[in-house]
C-alpha cells in the first residue's frame, strides 16, 4: 500500500505541456529519495482546469499544484512528500485575495461545479480497470443484467429524465425504449465520439479520463435494447482516447465484463472502434452511420430514425459519449437522485468546454439551471484583462451568440433554444468588447461552409451565399439590401436544410443579427468596425502632434502611401493606403491612429 | 389495404398507408415541383435523396418544412404546398441553385429540356438575390468519345449516381468533394475514359440539366452532306423508328419509319438504308455461331463455351471487357448490326455503287450513346478509316431534321433503298429486350431442326422483367435461354452462371432498360416507363405486320451471301463481320 499518491493530469492538454515528463521526473525523484515504496505516481484523465495546467494533485492531503514544470518534480518530492511542506509557489493563487489555495474545493473554478460525467476524470488511472471497479465501476451493469428486465431498466432511465448530451436533447430512455420495441435479428449500440466543434473537448476528456464508464453504459444499453454489438465511432485525431479505449475494452474482456455470457448471465456484448476521418458532419447520426458503413459521410432524411433503420439498416441506438457517461451512476444512485439535479425539463449536469476571453479556460461540469453569469464570472473567473463582456457563444459553430441580457437565464436545453442558441455538445466561447460580432458570425460560417457535406441545396449553396454577404459587409461594401438577403437566407436555411447541422448553421448569423444589429448597421451604414477587427474598415491616420518625422513609417509602407519631410509630421494618403497596418506596428511613438 | 386520411391544400384525400406526400398530392391533382426525385418503377428504383429541397411543403406545427418526396402521409396530416412559408422557401432554394449555375441557357445542349430551367420558368424567377460576382463552382470539363461532362451545371440531384451504381452497377460515378464544391464525378475526378464507364449513357438519360450530355455529331454530318466529293449513306436502327415521332409531337410508340426515310432523303443522304438489314445479317452469323456451338456441345465437345452471349450492345461489350475479363471467349464474336452494316457498306455496297471507300461516309442513327464510342474502336477501322464514320442519336436526327427546315408531319412515307434496305420482322424486334434472342431462335430453330417454324412469336421471351428465363423446344431438344436488360441484371445473371445457378445455352443482354427502345439516345423520358412500353408494343406490332419474319428469308441477305460472303461463318464473314474482345480496352 502506498501512503501517498501523486495524480498527474494525462489529458491531451497537459500532455502537450510535458506532463509525461513530469511523471518521469517525479518517479526519478521518488526513487532517488527512496520513496518509491511509499508514494505512487498515477497518470489520470483531465482535471478540467486547463488554464493552469499541467496539474499535479497530491493525495491524501488534496494539494492541487498548478502550472507544474518537469523541473518542479524534485522540489515537490523533496519538500512535500519527504518533509510534508507544501510548495507554495506552485499553489493556485486566488486572484481576488492573492492568497494561496491548496485544496481545489476552495477554488472558484471548482466550487460551483458538480461532477457526474467527469466524476472519475482526474481521479483514477484510466488505463487500469481495477481503479474504475474500485469506484463502483461495472456494478451498475451487474445490477441491471442480473436484477432488472430490460424494460425495468429503461423505465428507471426514463424516470431519471436524462436527455442526450449530443445536441438536440432527445430523452435517452425513450430512445432506448423505441429501439427496444423493434424486432430484428441484430441491433447495435453506437457511441458517437465524433466530437467536432472547434475548441470542444468534453467527449475526448471523458474517454481519456474514464473510458470504462462509456463501455459499461453501452453494455447496459445493449441489454436494454437487445443488442450484442457496440461500436464507438471516434475521431482518428484522438489517439490518446483511442489508446485508452482499446486498453479498457481489452481489460473488460479479460475480466468477462465484455464478451459472451457476461457475469454468468445469458447476456453477451462486445464492441469495436470505428475511426472517423474528421468530417464535422459525421457527428450527425445518420451521416455517422453512413460513414461507418463505408459510404460517403452524409446525412439522410429522417424519419426513419436509426432506432428503426440504423447501422446496416438494423435498429440502432446512437448516443453521445457524455450521455453514456451519465448512465452507470444513474443506476447506482437511482433516478430520483439524478432528477433532483437540474431544471424541470433538463435533469443532471452538463459538461462545457469553456474558452475564449476568459480567465479560467477549461473543462467544467455544472448542474443544469446554473446561469451564464455564474459560469463566466464565478467558475470562469471573469473576462481576461478586465475587459468588458460582450457575448458568449454556446452550442458550437451552429450555436448562437448570447449577450448581457441572457446572463441570468438558467441554462438548460430549452432555455438556450428559446434564447436563439442551443446546448449543442457544450462548447462555450466567451467574447469581449474587442470582438467584432460580424466577424464572429463570418468565422463560424466559414467553418460551416468548410464542413458542409454538400448534399442539400440550402446548406451547400445558401451558406456560401451568406458567407459572401458577410465578407462584403466586412469589407465595407455591404448594403441594407444585403442585410435583408442575409436574414432571408438564414431563415430559409433554418427551415429547409436536410440535417441538424444545416438547420442550425444560420444560428450565429441570426443571433448576431438579433442581438448586435447595431454592429451590422455600423459596418453597412457608417462603414465602421468599432471593434477594429475588420481590416478593410479601418482608417490609419498620423497624429501630427505626436509624429516626430522619423520616416520609419514611410520607409516601410509597401505602397508608398506615406509622405512627409524628415522631422516634419507625415501624412497618409487614404486613396493609396491598403490598411496593412505596417505603419502602426513600426511607429515607435504611437503616432498612428487606427479608427 | 390500410389507408390514411389527410388534407393537402385543404383537399381531403385518402391514400394507401406508405404513400408519400408527393404521390398523394399528384393523386389529388396537385403538382408539387421536384428536382432530385426520380421514380423508375419498372426498374424498382425510387431515387429520393430529399436533397434538392424543391419539393418542400409545410406541415403546420412542424419545426421545419419537409420534403414531400420522402415523407409519408400519416392519419390526420395537414399539408400546405403553397403557403407563403413554403413558397418563399422553394423560391429561395431554386434561386440558390440558379446562383450556382452557368447562365448560358440560350446555348446549353439541354435548353428546352432542362428541369432547372422549367422550375425557373414556372416560378417566374426574374432575379437572383445574391451578391454581385457570387462564386460559381466550376470543374474540369471531361470529353469522352460518347459522353460529355460539364459539372458546372450539376445540381447534385445524384440521379446519375443512382443509375450508374444501383441500376447499372458500373460504379463510374459518385459524389466527391464537400460543401460548395461537392459534385458527382468518377473517382479522383479522373476522365470517364479512364473510369469503368461503359458509355451506356443512362446517366445522360436521367440528368435533369446539361451537366451530362452526349457528344453531338450533327455538324460533322452536315459538313459531309454538303461535300460534293462525299457519298453519304445512312442506316437507321430498329428502335429509332418508334421513338423519333416523339420529337415531332407524336404519341410515344407511333412508328414513323416512312417519314423518317423521306426526311433523311430530303436532308441529302445519297442512300437511306436500314440497320434492320444488318440485324438480319447478325442473326445469320450469330445464329450460326450459336448452332455451331450447341451442335458441338451436344456431340460431346467439352471445349465449347456455353452459354453464348449476344454482342450487339456496345455498352454491354465494354462492361464485360472491364468486369469479366476471364470470359472474353464466351460472347458471340459477331459484330453489332451497326458495325456489320458499316463493314458491308464500305466493301460490298461501295463496289456495287462504284464509290471509292475513302469517298463513302457511313452515318448511323442509333437510340444509343455508346454506339458513338463503338464506331471509333480501332478494330472497326480499315487503315484508320472507320467503317461507320458518325453515329447520331435519335435526338440528333430530330435536330438535324429541324435544322433542315423539314416539316416532318407533312412528309409522305418513302421506302428504304435497295440492297441494304430490306428487313424482316425478326430484325425490327432487335430494339426491345428479348428481341435479338427471339430473332435468333426463329432462324436457329429452322436451321437446327430443318423444319418450318409454325409459331413465330416466342411470347415467353418478351416483357420488361429484368431477368427472364425460358426454355425453347427445338423439336425435342430443350434450349435454355436467359435474358437480362440493364447492366445490373446482366451482372446478376453472369454471377449466377459463375456460381452454377443457371445452365443456359444462350443469353441476350442489353445495357439499357427495356433494350434499345430505352437507349440513352432516345427522346428523353426521365423516369416514366410509359414511353418505353408504347415503343415496345409498336416494335412487336411492326414485326407482326411484316410479310417476312425470319432473318434467313430476307432476299437481300440471301443475295449478299450468294454474291459476296459465301455462307455464314465463312472466311470473308469472319474478316468483315466478326471481332474479338480486349480485357482492358481503355488502356
Amino acid at each position: 500500500m502506498y501512503k501517498m499518491q501523486l495524480l498527474v493530469c494525462g489529458g491531451t492538454g497537459c500532455r502537450a505541456s510535458a506532463s509525461a515528463k513530469i511523471v518521469e521526473k517525479l518517479n526519478e525523484s521518488l526513487k532517488a529519495h527512496g520513496l518509491d515504496e511509499d508514494a505512487q505516481v498515477v497518470t489520470t484523465g483531465c482535471f478540467g482546469f486547463c488554464e493552469k495546467g499541467p496539474i499535479v494533485k497530491v493525495i491524501p492531503d488534496n494539494t492541487f499544484y498548478t502550472e507544474v514544470q518537469p523541473e518542479d518534480a524534485e522540489e515537490i518530492v523533496a519538500e512535500h512528500i519527504l518533509k510534508g511542506r507544501k510548495v507554495g509557489r506552485l499553489l493556485y493563487e486566488n486572484p481576488e485575495t492573492q492568497e494561496h489555495v491548496s485544496d481545489s474545493k476552495h477554488m472558484g473554478f471548482y466550487q460551483k461545479q458538480m461532477r457526474i460525467a467527469l466524476k472519475n476524470c482526474g481521479v483514477i488511472d484510466p488505463e487500469n480497470i481495477d481503479e474504475y471497479i474500485a469506484r463502483d465501476g461495472y456494478s451498475a451493469l451487474a445490477q441491471v443484467i442480473s436484477d432488472l428486465t430490460p424494460q425495468q431498466a429503461i423505465d428507471l432511465l426514463k424516470q431519471s429524465g436524462l436527455r442526450g448530451r449530443g445536441g438536440a436533447g432527445f430523452p435517452t430512455g425513450l430512445k432506448w425504449e423505441i429501439t427496444s420495441k423493434f424486432t430484428s435479428d441484430q441491433k447495435y449500440v453506437v457511441c458517437n465520439a465524433d466530437e467536432g466543434d472547434p475548441g470542444a473537448f468534453m467527449d475526448r476528456s471523458i474517454l481519456e479520463g474514464d473510458p470504462n464508464a462509456v463501455i459499461e453504459a453501452m453494455a447496459i444499453c445493449g441489454y436494454c435494447i437487445g443488442a450484442n454489438k457496440g461500436l464507438i465511432y471516434i475521431r482518428a485525431e484522438y489517439p490518446l482516447a483511442i489508446r485508452r479505449l482499446r486498453i479498457a475494452i481489452q481489460q473488460a474482456r479479460d475480466y468477462g465484463l465484455l464478451g459472451d455470457n457476461i457475469l454468468g448471465t445469458d447476456f453477451s456484448f462486445d464492441m469495436e472502434l470505428r475511426y472517423g476521418a474528421g468530417a464535422f458532419v459525421c457527428g450527425e447520426e445518420t451521416a455517422l452511420i453512413a460513414s461507418m458503413e463505408g459510404n460517403r459521410g452524409e446525412p439522410r432524411v429522417k424519419p426513419p430514425f436509426p432506432a428503426e433503420d440504423g447501422y446496416l439498416h438494423k435498429p440502432t441506438v446512437v448516443n453521445n459519449v457524455e450521455t453514456f457517461a451519465n448512465v452507470p451512476v444513474i443506476f447506482l444512485k437511482g433516478p430520483e437522485w439524478f432528477s433532483s439535479i437540474g431544471t424541470e425539463k433538463s435533469k443532471g449536469t452538463k459538461v462545457f468546454a469553456l474558452a475564449g476571453k476568459i480567465n479560467n479556460v477549461g473543462l467544467i461540469e455544472v448542474p443544469m439551471g446554473i446561469t451564464l453569469r455564474e459560469i463566466i464570472y464565478e467558475i470562469g473567473g471573469g473576462i481576461k484583462n478586465g475587459k468588458k463582456f460582450k457575448a458568449v457563444q454556446t452550442g458550437g459553430p451552429s450555436g448562437g451568440c448570447l449577450t448581457e441580457k441572457h446572463l441570468d437565464t438558467p441554462i438548460d436545453f430549452d432555455s438556450l433554444v428559446a434564447a436563439g442558441s442551443m446546448m449543442g455538445s457544450g462548447g462555450m466561447i466567451v467574447m469581449d468588447e474587442d470582438d467584432c460580432m460580424v466577424s464572429i458570425a463570418k468565422f463560424y460560417l466559414e467553418f460551416i461552409v468548410e464542413e458542409s457535406c454538400g448534399k442539400c441545396t440550402p446548406c451547400r449553396v445558401g451558406n456560401k451565399r451568406m458567407l459572401e454577404i458577410l465578407e462584403k459587409i466586412c469589407k465595407g461594401k455591404g448594403s441594407m439590401e444585403d442585410l435583408d438577403h442575409l436574414r432571408n437566407f438564414a431563415n430559409v436555411i433554418k427551415d429547409t436544410a436536410l440535417c441538424g447541422l444545416g438547420q442550425t448553421s444560420p444560428n450565429p448569423v441570426l443571433s448576431t443579427l438579433d442581438n448586435f444589429y447595431d454592429e451590422y448597421l455600423a459596418h453597412v451604414k457608417d462603414k465602421k468596425c468599432y471593434a477594429k477587427k475588420c481590416k478593410d474598415l479601418a482608417t490609419y491616420t498620423i497624429i501630427p502632434e505626436v509624429c516626430t518625422g522619423c520616416t520609419v513609417c514611410a520607409k516601410n509602407c509597401p505602397v508608398e502611401a506615406i509622405t512627409g519631410e524628415r522631422r516634419q509630421p507625415h501624412f497618409i494618403n487614404q486613396d493609396k493606403c491598403i490598411r496593412c497596418g505596417v505603419c502602426y506596428t513600426k511607429c515607435k511613438f504611437n503616432a498612428i491612429l487606427v479608427q | 389495404m390500410e389507408t390514411v386520411k389527410l388534407t393537402i391544400d385543404n383537399k381531403h384525400i385518402e391514400v394507401p398507408k406508405g404513400t408519400t406526400i408527393l404521390q398523394a398530392a399528384k393523386q389529388a391533382g396537385i403538382n408539387i415541383p421536384s428536382l432530385c426525385y426520380m421514380n423508375l418503377p419498372h426498374l424498382d428504383q425510387e431515387h429520393k435523396p430529399g436533397s434538392c429541397r424543391v419539393c418542400l411543403v409545410e406541415i403546420p406545427g412542424k419545426r421545419t418544412l419537409v420534403p414531400a418526396c420522402v415523407i409519408k402521409c400519416t392519419e390526420g396530416m395537414e399539408v400546405l404546398t403553397h403557403s407563403m412559408r413554403a413558397l418563399n422557401a422553394r423560391r429561395t432554394v431554386v434561386e440558390l441553385l440558379l446562383s450556382d449555375h452557368p447562365k448560358d441557357c440560350l446555348i446549353c445542349p439541354s435548353s428546352g429540356n432542362c428541369e432547372l430551367q422549367k422550375l425557373s420558368i414556372t416560378m417566374g424567377i426574374r432575379e437572383i438575390s445574391t451578391v454581385e460576382h457570387a462564386a460559381v463552382s466550376t470543374y474540369r470539363k471531361d470529353a469522352s468519345p460518347a459522353l460529355l461532362r460539364d459539372m458546372d451545371k450539376c445540381v447534385m440531384c445524384r440521379s446519375c449516381e443512382t443509375v450508374c451504381n444501383e441500376i447499372q452497377t458500373v460504379g463510374a460515378l459518385s459524389a466527391i468533394n464537400r460543401g460548395f464544391m461537392a459534385v458527382v464525378a468518377p473517382a479522383f475526378e479522373q476522365d470517364l475514359t479512364d473510369s469503368p464507364c461503359t458509355f451506356c449513357g443512362q446517366c445522360v438519360a436521367v440528368c435533369p440539366t446539361g451537366a451530362l450530355t452526349a457528344v453531338d455529331n450533327t455538324s460533322h454530318v452536315m459538313r459531309a452532306l454538303a461535300d460534293p466529293n462525299k457519298y453519304v449513306v445512312v442506316q437507321t436502327a430498329p428502335a429509332v423508328r418508334v421513338a423519333l415521332g416523339e420529337e415531332f409531337g407524336y404519341q410515344p410508340g407511333t412508328p414513323v419509319t416512312g417519314k423518317m426515310v423521306a426526311a433523311l432523303r430530303a436532308l441529302g443522304f445519297n442512300k437511306v438504308y436500314d440497320t434492320d438489314f444488318a440485324a438480319d445479317l447478325t442473326i445469320m452469323e450469330e445464329g450460326s455461331e450459336l448452332l455451331d456451338r450447341i451442335t458441338r456441345y451436344l456431340n460431346g465437345d467439352k471445349s465449347v463455351r456455353l452459354p453464348i452471349l449476344t454482342s450487339c450492345c456496345p455498352a454491354w461489350v465494354n462492361f464485360f471487357e472491364t468486369n469479366y475479363p476471364d470470359m472474353l471467349d464466351v460472347p458471340s464474336t459477331a459484330r453489332s448490326p451497326q458495325q456489320m452494316f458499316g463493314s458491308i457498306a464500305k466493301t460490298y455496297m461501295a463496289d456495287k455503287l462504284g464509290v471509292k471507300r475513302e469517298n463513302m461516309v457511313v452515318v448511323s442513327v442509333m437510340p444509343c450513346i455508346a454506339k458513338k464510342y463503338e464506331c471509333q474502336r480501332e478494330e472497326f477501322k480499315v487503315d484508320g478509316d472507320p467503317d461507320v464514320d458518325y453515329s447520331l442519336t435519335t435526338r440528333e436526327l430530330a435536330h438535324l431534321i429541324k435544322i433542315g427546315n423539314i416539316d416532318f408531319q407533312s412528309l409522305k412515307d418513302e421506302d428504304y433503298d435497295r440492297h441494304m434496305g430490306e428487313s424482316t420482322g425478326a430484325a425490327v424486334i432487335f430494339g426491345a429486350t428479348g428481341g435479338v434472342i427471339e430473332a435468333a431462335a426463329r432462324t436457329a430453330y429452322e436451321l437446327f431442326t430443318g423444319k418450318k417454324l409454325e409459331k413465330v412469336d416466342f411470347e415467353e421471351l418478351r416483357g420488361l422483367e429484368g431477368i427472364r428465363t425460358a426454355t425453347v423446344d427445338f423439336n425435342g431438344t430443350p434450349i435454355h435461354i436467359g435474358i437480362a436488360h440493364t447492366l445490373g441484371n446482366a451482372r446478376k445473371l453472369l454471377d449466377g452462371i459463375k456460381q452454377g445457378m443457371y445452365n443456359f445455352h444462350a443469353i441476350e443482354i442489353m445495357a439499357c432498360p427495356g433494350g434499345c427502345i430505352g437507349g440513352a439516345g432516345q427522346p428523353l423520358h426521365r423516369g416514366t416507363d410509359v414511353a418505353l412500353k408504347a415503343r415496345m408494343a409498336a416494335l412487336y406490332k411492326e414485326d407482326f405486320n411484316m410479310p417476312i419474319r425470319k432473318s434467313h428469308e430476307n432476299s437481300e441477305i440471301i443475295e449478299l451471301y450468294e454474291k459476296f460472303l459465301g455462307k455464314p461463318l465463312s472466311e470473308k464473314s469472319h474478316k468483315l463481320l466478326h471481332t474479338h474482345y480486349f480485357s482492358h480496352p481503355k488502356q
